[in-house]
């Protein structure tokens, strides 16, 4: 019924994004990788770039992610998913390429890989999946996982003295001066992810307008791996992980220097 | 028709140049790489020389990130190169694994250098298991193309993209110092593509297609022991037809030098001269060292009372040359790790052999 109190046929007004494959994922309950799989495919409709996109799948949980997101996609070695993506860039400069990384692929093994194609403005898009912890391989400690946080490899928690801190990527690619833009956001409430949504949508427009290098950071979830009901994940993330890792906007170019 | 009434020039340049000429002949428009020596003319005239025709040079935070520009250009379907050394090739090798298991093309040059480690940069071959056997993880090979000649540097080149493209496979130059830096003249002969370029699994987005992936896990049932032996077939059929030889001084020879590359270069001059002393000796010289020669090896050692295996290393090839023969009594070695043998030195041994086989020379002076 529409306010004047006439029938009118049903409106679609939720659906599935075209570029989101219509199958069962692999992705535990209550873990995030699922709604930033949403928000990617819900972003490469909005800007209908579906059939000139190329996605660089990471080494980690989502390295099954071709199975979900209907574009073409190429797999790289653990962590070096930027260097993958600047290949093709530099092949196709007027395809969209995207990079999905965890913190274990982006932080710790690929950090080389990130920070060089960040400095070079590479007009790529990274979304960053930071869960704190290795979720593929078992729960291990990762370079963004909390001091105190017990993990596989930390069984009696992250120590300063013998791991050193968790690494703040968001922050750190803002300092870079190829950067055009760095966010984290996270996905635990309804506007939080319209909020994650909107970075994203960001992130695109920075690549598709040639500004530069761009990187959402996603507080997310593994509730598998820190032992928890995904309920009390969502509370991890919204009270310790975003009280360390403080959401937000650290970089914003207007338009590439270049130009 | 002769070289002046074709308009082909004969041009003076040094080995790792040719490889650049040969490269863009081939139609590479895309080099990555890292600075190392004994290599650098390659980047260097790449970076001169590409993008003044519109190609694209890139030089890489390390020879990690360069192998994978060189996944994601090759993915994309773009012919592309790379060339490093002995600590350079060392950290491609997960790369590599992951181009052969996901039937990537591109090639890879190795001018390589002396010893494990940083060791030295003198010219060696001690990269040969490292190159044939399959460097990285997982049992993959890949073409090897030795050249011994500025020529070839440049013709090999051409064939290793060619090689590569029609198996789905990285290649690679295998090189040294010495015919890296070494100038000579050489002619540079059209390239003729031996393969199609249509790569019909390149990714470039889904327009107007169903979409691609790109991949080389293979999780379910027994998918990836499928993938291992359709990977096996393709070394086979490389084996089957991909080998070559040359044959030198092969009338009749007693003795049969195995050596490839600046070792068979030496060995060339030590066998003119040992011939004119009347010694029936020969080469048979690997221009691919993988696939290998060992049927041709096989014949030989057959047909010789004694075959010499010269390396700049300690003995790598030498498995080889064993395991394509039961002749092993036959088989000597000559092995110089990190230098180059001097003519001198082989013809020694050429005439040390001579004598132990009783095929002393016949005095034609
Ligand atoms: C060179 C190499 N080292 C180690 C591994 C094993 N490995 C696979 S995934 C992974 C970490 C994944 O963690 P992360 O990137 O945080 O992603 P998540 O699974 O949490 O989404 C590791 C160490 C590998 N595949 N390759
Ligand atoms: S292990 Fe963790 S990151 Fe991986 S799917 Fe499960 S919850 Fe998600």
């Amino acid at each position: 019924m529409n306010h004047k109190g006439k029938e009118t046929f049903p409106r679609e007004v939720f659906s599935r994004p075209r570029s989101l494959i219509d199958v069962r994922s692999h992705y535990c309950p209550g873990c995030h990788h699922g709604i930033a799989h949403r928000i990617l495919a819900e972003t490469i409709d909005r800007f209908d770039v579906r059939e000139k996109t190329v996605g660089v799948a990471p080494v980690g949980c989502a390295v099954l992610m071709y199975d979900y997101i209907d574009v073409d996609f190429t797999e790289a070695p653990h962590g070096r998913a930027p260097a993958v993506a600047t290949g093709v860039k530099r092949a196709h400069p007027d395809r969209f390429v995207f990079t999905y990384q965890g913190d274990g692929d982006l932080a710790a093994i690929g950090t080389s890989e990130i920070i060089h194609a960040a400095n070079r403005g590479e007009n790529i898009t990274v979304l960053f999946i930071n869960n704190t912890t290795y979720g593929m391989t078992g729960g291990q400690m990762a370079p963004t996982t909390m001091l105190g946080q017990k993990t596989a490899t930390s069984p009696y928690g992250r120590e300063f003295r013998n791991d050193g801190y968790p690494i703040k990527v968001a922050e750190l690619l803002a300092t870079i001066e190829g950067t055009a833009y760095s966010a984290r956001v996270a996905t635990s409430t309804p506007a939080q992810i319209r909020k994650a949504k909107e970075a994203v949508r960001k992130a695109f427009d920075m690549q598709i307008r040639e500004v530069g290098f761009s990187l959402v950071e996603f507080l997310s979830t593994c509730p598998t791996n820190w032992g928890m009901k995904p309920l009390d994940a969502q509370k991890r993330v919204l009270g310790e992980i975003s009280g360390y890792f403080p959401l937000g906007v650290y970089k914003e170019r207007k338009q590439a220097d270049f130009v | 028709m002769t070289l002046a009434a074709s308009g082909i020039r004969r041009e003076l340049m040094k080995g790792n140049e040719a490889i650049c000429v040969g490269a863009i002949a081939a139609g590479c428009r895309f080099y990555y790489g890292y600075p190392i020596t004994p290599q650098n003319d390659i980047p260097e005239y790449m970076a001169a020389h590409l993008p003044p025709i519109g190609g694209m040079f890139l030089q890489a935070e390390s020879e990690v990130a360069t192998i994978n520009f060189l996944l994601g250009t090759s993915a994309a379907g773009k012919r592309v190169m790379t060339s490093s050394s002995g600590p350079g090739i060392s950290l491609m090798q997960e790369g590599l694994s992951y181009m052969a298991g996901m039937e990537l093309p591109a090639v890879i040059v190795n001018i390589s250098r002396s010893g494990p480690g940083l060791g030295g940069i003198a010219p060696s071959q001690g990269d040969y298991f490292q190159a044939v056997k399959g460097g990285g993880h997982g049992g993959y090979r890949m073409p090897v193309l030795a050249p011994h000649s500025v020529q070839e540097m440049y013709s090999l080149t051409m064939r290793a993209f060619d090689l590569s493209d029609k198996y789905r496979n990285p290649a690679m130059i295998l090189g040294d110092a010495v015919i890296g830096q070494m100038k000579e003249p050489f002619v540079p002969t059209p390239y003729l593509p031996a393969v199609s370029a249509e790569k019909p699994w390149a990714l470039t987005g889904c327009a107007g297609r169903e979409r691609r992936i790109v991949k080389s896990l293979y999780l379910k049932d027994d998918e990836i022991e499928v993938h291992n032996w359709k990977l096996h077939r393709k070394y086979a059929a490389m084996q089957e037809e991909e080998v070559l030889y040359e044959s030198y001084c092969m009338d009749g020879a007693r003795v049969v030098i195995v050596a490839f590359g600046t070792a068979a270069r030496v060995s060339k001059t030590a066998i003119q001269v040992a011939r004119r002393e009347g010694i029936p000796v020969g080469m048979l010289r690997p221009v691919t060292l993988f696939p290998f020669p060992s049927r041709e090896v096989n014949e030989a050692a057959g047909a010789a009372d004694a075959i010499l295996v010269i390396e700049m290393n300690t003995g790598q090839m030498l498995e080889d040359v064993r395991m394509s023969t039961r002749h092993h009594d036959r088989i000597r070695f000559l092995g110089k790790p990190c230098a180059i043998p001097a003519p001198e030195e082989i013809l020694q041994e050429i005439r040390r052999l001579a004598g132990e086989i009783g095929a002393r020379p016949v005095r034609v002076r």
